[in-house]
């Protein structure tokens, strides 16, 4: 596997890990533009620009759009997150041109206001859809309470009432912000002719005109709270705990994912052995998230509403005594052991690399091979992790809790 | 090298498809421990059974059985489906044998300890409980109930009155019966030499006692849908009409329609309801196969007062099948099954239950080169041939949500 990598002059970055012996490969167009990027009058709007671009160009209609991919049998999607927009196809080599071909079209979509008033309509489903999943809501209530202020507490989805009341012109405006070629990545992975796809770059992205984009990078100023929110509809309590973590560029990210393993993995974890083995909860489990300048930790528990409480305080408990002992080495080896066969099995497909180079394109950081990944995952020792534990307390969070409860009291 | 297949005299079935590429490999169990096999006062069994022989065997106890495997790096998981109990995993290749053992430890020689039942029970019962909070899922739960009747239309995780009353006696006996080797079945893909593996599993297996165990009765009385008020956003809606199963040498014609109605973006139940209407965010159809019957699942949820609408028109989209698909939708499908085909050969996990279903259903195992050959003879003449002798027609409808709603069938 070889990396790859060149710049248009209009500032578009082409970049591919390739690998000949694939049998596939995957094509993907990231935006560095995300829900932190939205002023509050157009919550959600990166999100919704996400599905407007399927609905045409110039050239292309919709229908045009869907068939043509379609037809070439990709296995294709986007996504959109706080700070990243990702449009991304799995093909067969053979296809690689016109797959380029056709995102780089749809990338300059006409966003015409009959489909945006259509697809308002799919959006708005999407967001009753979630409400009508528990846990959903929470997300999002959580992550408002523990940024405040910062744009990282921004929704990706928004609400029934900011997409309601979206304009077009809004989107126009925003897309015309944010789509720069200079924030904007054309990757790949897996079988990928490069030569090619620079040359097919070129062609189809050359002309777009660049523009000056900006991030807001205020400083995190987090909150502690603890918010209980009714659902009286939900069956089960649910609970998420917000902390602060490394960020994308901190080399301690490594040790921070050993440490959300160690602790909260969903098998063979503290959490695991003091929750849910036991039956006291359905799940809890503890993840370790990433952005530009600041990480979290998430701890998440689902359990019947009457044991709420006393599982809150039992994750108090237990991560008050990580803190204190600190977690043996046989507990990081045993989480590097499953990190690194987790990794090598999904290396093996090009379309789980893909997000893999792009996500260090996304986060500015240098491209590291597999093997440099596991290497630095290696290295991390039971200071590094007792280190992230002490700059980065799981004490220290906010907490909401979810469910048909009135009141659940803070543990103490 | 295909898949190569021993079976042992014991009944055991062990298949294998070597793929020399990979640095992993994956394994499936299927156990003939299934919803259906639970005792008509005792549904959950099954699935109480499957947490509790993961809590210690032979010299491990439950902390060190979990701790072993996962210091091997073996990812694994479990489920209870209405014919089996499913235990998979994958790994890189070079702990494959050793994995093995220790699957068939848990599989023989289970501790099953009495003083871990309620734990067990409460894990089930909050499996149980977290469905609850999943319309969509429930809808679709309540449909198979509806289609199959009973036993075959239970869900995986049975119900309360049979979870609250199982005894440590009724999990003995469920594994007694269950757990052996008659109509179980071993399928491993990823990179291996098969000679050994044969050696491996006739060291861990080949004196595998058989157990006299009934098969479930086969048949059960479909009932017609209905439905259940749930205070919630969003109305869901399950339909389903009869179909061939997957041993019946029609079952390609019958998938391809389907993959006509719902696959990519431009096929036809998501381009009439949600790009055509915006109605909703999520509709599909899939083919759900047991052995002996099978049928089309088709789901949507979208908001409760546009209900009525998205089934009308899902319907109408169902029966218009009838009329014939047009060879423009075939070539989209057929490029799609092309690279499905290729890009399940990149994942060990990916053909290792491939090829354990096929057996179920099959007694045999079709290589991706056959799969591929069958694909590639589906014309519009046979589909269409098919879809005249089996319009869809005979519909079950599942709503879930505030109202119910008017099944009204066109004249097709």
């Amino acid at each position: 596997m070889e990396l790859r990598e060149t710049q248009l002059d209009n500032g578009l970055t082409v970049m591919a890990e390739c690998n000949d012996e694939a049998h596939t490969c995957s094509v993907g167009f990231f935006v560095r533009t995300g829900a932190r990027d939205e002023t509050p009058e157009v919550a959600g709007v990166s999100h919704f620009l996400e599905h407007m671009v399927f609905k045409g160009t110039p050239q292309r209609t919709a229908d045009d759009v869907n068939r043509e991919f379609d037809e070439m049998g990709a296995h294709y999607n986007a996504y959109t997150s706080e700070e990243s927009t990702v449009y991304f196809a799995a093909i067969l080599p053979e296809h690689q041109d016109r797959v380029v071909d056709l995102w780089a079209d749809v990338l300059r979509p006409s966003l015409r206001e009959d489909d945006f008033d259509m697809e308002k309509n799919v959006i708005i489903e999407e967001i009753r859809m979630y409400d009508d999943q528990p846990p959903y809501g929470a997300d999002d209530r959580c992550k408002a309470a523990f940024f405040a202020a910062h744009p990282l507490a921004n929704s990706v989805i928004g609400t029934v009432e900011s997409v309601s009341n979206l304009a077009v012109d809004q989107m126009r405006s925003y897309f015309e912000e944010r789509y720069s070629p200079g924030n904007i990545a054309l990757v790949g992975s897996g079988k990928i002719d490069f030569d090619q796809l620079v040359r097919k770059a070129e062609e189809v992205c050359g002309g777009w005109q660049p523009f000056e984009t900006r991030r807001n990078l205020p400083r995190v100023e987090p909150c502690q709270e603890f918010v209980t929110l009714t659902k009286t509809e939900s069956t089960q309590e649910y609970a998420m705990e917000f902390a602060l973590a490394p960020g994308s560029n901190a080399e301690e990210r490594y040790a921070a994912k050993v440490l959300s393993v160690a602790l909260g993995d969903d098998s063979g974890s503290r959490l695991f052995w003091d929750l849910v083995d036991p039956g006291l909860a359905e799940n809890a489990s503890l993840g370790h998230y990433e952005y530009d300048d600041a990480g979290l930790f998430v701890t998440y528990m689902a359990c019947a509403p009457e044991a709420c409480r006393d599982n809150l305080q039992r994750i108090l408990d237990l991560y008050r005594q990580a803190a204190v002992e600190g977690i043996r080495p046989s507990e990081i080896d045993q989480a590097k052991a499953k990190i690194t066969s987790r990794v090598v099995i999904a290396s093996e497909r090009p379309r789980s690399r893909l997000f893999n180079v792009g996500g260090s394109w996304l986060h500015g950081r240098p491209y590291r091979s597999v093997r440099e990944d596991l290497d630095a995952l290696a290295a991390v020792t039971v200071d590094d992790v007792a280190r992230v534990m002490e700059q980065f307390p799981l004490t220290r969070n906010t907490t909401i809790a979810v469910g048909p409860l009135d009141d659940v009291a803070a543990p103490e | 090298m295909g898949v190569q297949v021993q079976e042992f005299e014991n009944g055991l079935v062990l298949l294998g498809e070597p793929i020399r590429s990979l640095e992993s490999a994956a394994f499936t169990f299927l156990l003939p421990s299934g919803a259906a096999h639970d005792p008509d006062q005792r549904r959950g069994l099954a699935a109480l059974t499957c947490d509790m022989v993961q809590r210690g065997c032979g010299e491990r106890d439950s902390r060190q059985f979990i701790e072993d495997l996962e210091n091997l790096g073996v990812d694994g998981g479990e489920s209870v489906s209405v014919a089996h109990t499913n235990f998979g995993a994958a790994m890189l290749a070079d702990n494959l044998a050793a994995a093995l053992a220790i699957y068939a430890e848990m599989l023989r020689d289970p501790h099953l300890p009495a003083e871990q039942l309620e734990a067990s029970r409460q894990v089930a019962i909050q499996e149980l409980r977290a469905v609850e909070d999943e319309p969509g899922q429930k809808a679709m739960q309540e449909l198979r109930r509806h289609v199959y009747g009973d036993p075959w239309g239970r869900p995986g995780c049975g119900d309360l009155v049979g979870l609250e009353a199982a005894t440590i006696d009724d999990v003995q006996k469920q594994f007694a019966n269950c757990y052996q080797p008659r109509g179980t079945i071993l399928a491993v893909a990823g990179n291996f030499d098969w000679q050994q593996l044969c050696d491996t599993v006739a060291n861990l297996f080949g004196d595998w006692q058989v157990a006299g165990a009934a098969d479930p009765p086969t048949g059960g009385e479909p009932t017609a849908g209905g439905h259940i008020e749930h205070d919630s956003n969003q109305t869901q809606i399950g339909i389903a009409y009869p179909c061939v199963p997957y041993r019946d040498p029609d079952y390609y014609q019958a998938w391809g329609g389907v993959g006509i109605l719902s696959g990519g973006m431009s096929s036809r139940l998501f381009t009439e309801v949600r790009e055509k209407r915006g109605l909703c965010y999520s509709v599909y159809a899939s083919c759900h196969s047991l052995r002996d019957r099978g049928s089309v699942l088709c789901y949507a949820g979208t908001s409760a007062e546009r209900a009525q609408e998205t089934l009308d028109v899902t319907l109408a989209e169902l029966q218009r099948l009838a009329e014939g698909i047009e060879p423009v939708e075939l070539a989209r499908l057929k490029a799609r099954m092309k690279s499905s085909l290729i890009m399940q050969q990149e994942s060990s996990t990916a053909r290792s239950s491939a090829i354990a279903r096929d057996w179920y259903h099959l007694g045999d195992v079709r290589t991706l080169e056959v799969v591929g050959k069958i694909i590639d003879d589906l014309s519009c003449e046979s589909i269409n041939a098919y879809l005249a002798a089996h319009p869809p027609s005979d519909f079950t409808v599942v709503t879930l949500g505030p109202n119910p709603l008017e099944v009204s069938l066109g004249t097709a």
